[in-house]
């Protein structure tokens, strides 16, 4: 569970917060996507839930525990970062960079034992790149390496995953994929999972519950369904919008010549 | 992979094994092994004399700056995130070669090893100090703090060289290109005690190294307290560098090559890169060392032939063996 109380965020010397008052609550189990257009708040809120940014004011519990309150074991006990892509400086394998999610379960002094070795094998087994147990991490696919990354986060066995833009360089094909088994894993293991995204169509589809961000406060929270309207996300992109429906599912469009007036 | 480490931990030994065969005076084989035969029975032959107290602790010594300077080397590297990195970023070598520098050319009651081994330091430490800001260390403002000490330090021995002596210029300068001519027991334990310690906490926290080169945000949401670590990183090799800088001089480049080498043959996960460097770097200086002292009829710096030695073969390497040994 996640719970965000009055949370605002201001960077030294600056004269505005980016963040201001924000309050929501994600239950236990439950898939929730932050949505926002770019400048909103959306990381700035992320980095404060995953510990990196302390808030100005306000507070974030993870599981009724206060977060700031922990140390970095304890909070990466409880919750798992699924960061953007990024390139480490040295080609560790697939192996070696699923097996740092298990740094909070391993004493200071010890290396990983097989127990952890075994927990590599399963999450890549779970996420279905065991055939690239050996490859460089710097030599796979964006979307390769989006799913070691989430094998990271699994054998972290925190029950909390946030996801910072897990599409962000995807290929059409692969943001469904990813997100698919975000959602499966989720639902398997019975983890509380947050993440942010651009798209308000692939959140219709995967999400629960739908935190909706502007210019630093939330402007709406809720079922996708309910949330997801003309007017929202009207007023959340400047843009008159539009719907359709197909299959039972419905998607939004962004109405023609309504861009740049 | 098994057989390949296997071979790197044990060539330190090999190499030390072969350099007691060679040097200024000549001892045959036989010689040689007679004396290691008789060792502990305290014969006080020449021969003896020279094998065990002038080569050996030279070899020993050598076999250790090498192990410090290149662990160091990758340790940094994974630290800052930065595979240009060598152990002397910071400015342990502008620190020293200033310290040995004001020891030789004015304070000659001072001991050059204490002199080298205190600027050292105290030139990382000001490195540390000045990037520091809002109590944490940032890594891009440590290399540029390392960059700006080095430069001062540089300018206080330029002013040191200019005014002093000389004759005692020509050992600052003889100082500064990295010997081992003056080895002897003494120097292997003062020395040996800082990179011994300096080393064996590395070597146990080097699983760690792999979480902390991912970047700062990530080894924190790993649960890895990343400013404290990279304060016991850094102070650890601080402490090998300068013990072994103390004793030899300023030996460049083994502490940037080393590690790429064996990363090259081994691969970049700090659980094998940290003993396999260093046994590598340790075998690397008492081959290079070994040279130096048998090259010429005089004792030639031996931070001439490591880097004489290190550039083709590293050359060599990144075009057509190994594995790539660092990402991008």
């Amino acid at each position: 569970m996640i719970c965000v109380e009055n949370l605002t965020f201001q960077h030294p010397h600056a004269t505005a917060p980016v963040v201001e008052d924000v309050t929501f609550r994600l239950e236990q189990g439950r898939l929730a996507v932050l949505l926002g257009p770019n400048g909103s708040g959306k990381t700035t809120l992320f980095k404060c839930i995953a510990g990196l940014w302390k808030a100005s004011a306000g507070k974030v519990r993870l599981d009724g525990t206060e977060l700031l309150a922990l140390n970095y074991r304890q909070r990466a006990t409880l919750l798992a970062v699924v960061p953007q892509d990024h390139t480490p400086p040295f080609p560790f394998s697939v192996t070696e960079a699923v097996l740092m999610g298990r740094a909070p379960h391993i004493g200071l002094y010890a290396a990983p034992s097989s127990v952890d070795m075994e927990a590599v094998k399963e999450a890549l087994e779970a996420v279905g790149i065991s055939h690239l147990a050996d490859c460089p991490y710097t030599r796979i696919s964006g979307g390769e390496r989006q799913m070691t990354l989430i094998a990271r986060a699994i054998v972290q066995d925190a029950p909390i995953m946030l996801l910072d833009e897990p599409t962000s360089h995807l290929d059409f094909r692969n943001q469904h994929k990813v997100l698919e088994m975000v959602r499966r894993i989720g639902t398997d293991r019975g983890l509380t999972v947050l993440m942010t995204l651009h798209d308000p169509n692939l959140a219709a589809v995967f999400a629960d519950q739908m935190i909706v961000l502007k210019n630093g406060h939330i402007v709406a929270d809720g079922q996708p369904d309910i949330v997801l309207n003309e007017q929202t996300l009207g007023l959340l992109y400047d843009v008159s919008v539009g719907f359709v429906e197909n299959e039972g599912r419905r998607f939004a469009y962004i109405k023609a010549n309504t861009l740049l007036c | 992979m098994r057989i390949k480490s296997a071979i790197i931990m044990s060539s330190p030994f090999m190499a030390a094994g072969m350099a007691l065969f060679w040097g200024a005076y000549d001892l045959s084989p036989p010689q040689v092994l007679d004396v290691l035969r008789t060792m502990f029975s305290g014969a006080n032959t020449p021969e003896a004399a020279i094998i065990l107290d002038i080569r050996l602790p030279r070899i020993i010594l050598a076999g250790m700056a090498g192990m410090a300077l290149s662990v160091s080397g990758a340790t940094l590297q994974a630290v800052l995130r930065n595979p240009l990195v060598d152990p002397f970023i910071l400015g342990i070598s502008a620190g020293s070669a200033f310290g040995c520098a004001i020891a030789i050319g004015f304070l000659s009651w001072l001991p050059l090893q204490v002199a080298a081994f205190v600027f050292g330091g105290l030139a990382v430490l000001l490195a540390c100090l000045m990037a520091r800001s809002g109590g944490e260390i940032s890594r891009l403002s440590l290399v540029l703090s390392g960059v700006i000490v080095s430069a001062f330090f540089t300018a206080l021995l330029s002013i040191v060289k200019f005014v002093v002596d000389p004759l005692k210029l020509q050992s600052i300068v003889y100082w500064l290109m990295g010997s081992f001519a003056l080895a002897d027991w003494h120097q292997v334990k003062t020395a040996g005690i800082g990179i011994l310690l300096g080393c064996f906490p590395v070597y146990l926290l080097r699983w760690r190294l792999n979480v902390i080169s991912m970047g700062d945000d990530e080894a924190r949401s790993l649960g890895v307290n990343v400013s404290r670590k990279r304060i016991i990183f850094i102070a650890c090799s601080t402490l090998a560098v300068t013990s072994a800088v103390s004793v030899s001089g300023i030996i460049g480049w083994i502490g940037l090559i080393a590690p790429h080498l064996i990363r090259m043959i081994a691969g970049p996960d700090h659980r094998r890169l940290i003993p396999l460097s260093m046994a590598g770097g340790a075998a690397f200086m008492i081959c290079a060392d070994t040279v130096a002292r048998n090259l010429a009829g005089l004792d030639v710096p031996v931070g001439i032939i490591t880097a004489l030695a290190g550039a083709p073969f590293f050359i060599y390497l990144m075009k057509w063996g190994g594995r790539e040994s660092w990402g991008q």
